[in-house]
């Protein structure tokens, strides 16, 4: 389903492509049309999305929401790992396999997140970051529905980290079970986000551009896996553009 | 008379030491005295912002640099605008910058912070301060790295990068567009709005 709604918003994104008028930022030529769409999902993020994850927070005692999170994070191991080795990084994807092996017995299927605390920290890849260490350039970026920023090389990995899902895999033929974990993760992973939500209503001038600015930058700094080339653009008052 | 004197040099060397602590030192320093600070202060747990920028200023505002921050977000609209323009854009954005940081700290919980050993030379005037943050389980460490240049009062940081996220080129583009938009004025106009808004709430208990 969210394949399908995914396909829709490319589509959608790439028809509308001809037409958008370019604001300020070249990465962002679609800009007219992903503001509405960040109009849009900031609607029902605030009014559905944020209060289910408020109650969820509310309800549910801090341990038990750190067990839901940690499951879901130990799924998505296995297919950090896989990530891993596609760029290469064969310690990365041993450390990562081994955090699998380890959260999933001593963790009590992924309950616990012991590996972390034996020096195992969790990382983070995903399919569009491999494209990007194979060379792939991002592409435009655009906003989401629902799912958030993206850029058109990281939306195709985002449809292949959607198939290579576990909850996706392993329950395949038990649909209203898998919608169920599906929403389950999308809450946990809101309501983690809560503070930082609160932060980023008070830092931006303008919430738009600077989610788009950050995203760029966070995206950017996950395919160097934390040590990206100096842009130009870092000197002080050279001209962005 | 020798021995007064070496204790003396043993003495200015040491103070010296003292006013410019290396730049990891600093930073390790500052932020133990700032979580030790919110641990003690039962309104900041609860979530008065105005008590956390109380803190703040006091004790993280004389480490930075804002004027060099104002300069490196506005990028070559810096050259446009006039002295005492820059002086108000420096102004404006540091209490912004210190609103953010004040709802951030509302909601501080304690965590555990590693330093990356510095690599830098003993003559480097800038250098960048690495350092990571555990959250309890089932998270990714957050990188927090802080980008700090050699003043005569001491090391000052110009940059906090969050997740390799820069504090301060985030808001080149919003920058940008406003001076496009509306000008030098414009923007010190927006600027000054968004800093008379009520502060940001904290989230919710936890």
């Amino acid at each position: 389903m969210a394949v399908k709604r995914l396909c829709a918003a490319l589509i959608l994104a790439g028809s509308l492509a001809g037409c958008a008028t370019s604001g300020g930022n070249p990465a962002d030529p679609l800009e007219k049309v992903n503001r509405a769409v960040f109009a849009f999902n900031d609607a029902a993020d605030k009014v559905l999305i944020t209060p289910v994850a408020k109650g969820y927070r509310a309800v549910l005692p801090g341990f038990l929401r750190t067990g839901i999170a940690n499951f879901f994070s130990n799924l998505e191991d296995v297919w950090i790992s896989v990530n891993d080795v596609l760029q290469g990084k064969f310690q990365e994807g041993s450390e990562d396999f081994t955090r699998v092996i380890f959260n999933t017995t001593f963790g009590i299927g992924g309950v616990f997140d012991f590996a972390s605390d034996v020096g195992l920290p969790k990382h983070s890849e995903d399919f569009g970051q491999t494209l990007g260490v194979w060379g792939v350039t991002s592409g435009p970026y655009v906003v989401l529905p629902f799912f958030g920023p993206s850029t058109f090389r990281d939306s195709f990995g985002f449809v292949v980290d959607g198939r290579a899902d576990l909850v996706y895999r392993l329950v395949d033929d038990d649909v209203p079970l898998r919608n169920v974990l599906y929403g389950t993760r999308a809450i946990s992973n809101r309501a983690n986000l809560l503070d930082a939500s609160s932060v980023l209503e008070q830092a931006a001038l303008d919430r738009y551009s600077f989610v788009r600015d950050a995203w760029l930058q966070r995206r950017r700094n996950q395919i160097y896996d934390g040590n990206p080339p100096r842009e130009k653009d870092d000197a002080d008052d050279e001209p962005t553009k | 008379m020798k021995n007064a004197l070496g204790f003396l040099v043993v003495l200015l060397a040491s103070l010296a030491q003292a006013q410019t602590p290396a730049p990891d030192v600093l930073v390790k320093t500052i932020t133990d005295e700032v979580a030790a600070a919110i641990k003690k202060d039962k309104d900041i747990q609860a979530g008065d912002t105005a008590k956390a920028a109380e803190l703040i200023e006091a004790k993280i505002v004389p480490h930075f640099n804002f004027t060099r921050m104002a300069r490196i977000a506005m990028a070559r609209n810096w050259r446009t605008a006039t002295p005492e323009q820059q002086k108000q854009i420096a102004a404006e954005f540091k209490t912004l910058l210190v609103r953010t940081y004040s709802t951030a700290l509302v909601n501080y919980k304690e965590e555990k912070i590693d330093y990356k050993p510095l690599r830098a030379k003993p003559e480097d005037d800038e250098v960048t301060v690495k350092s990571e943050v555990r959250p309890s389980g089932g998270t990714q460490p957050v990188s927090i790295d802080y980008e700090m240049e050699k003043t005569p009062n001491g090391w000052k940081v110009y940059d906090v990068k969050v997740g390799g996220v820069s504090l301060v080129t985030t808001y080149r583009d919003t920058f940008a567009s406003e001076v496009r938009e509306r000008g030098i004025e414009g923007l010190i106009k927006s600027l000054a709005a968004k800093n008379r808004e009520p502060a940001g709430q904290k989230a919710g208990k936890s």
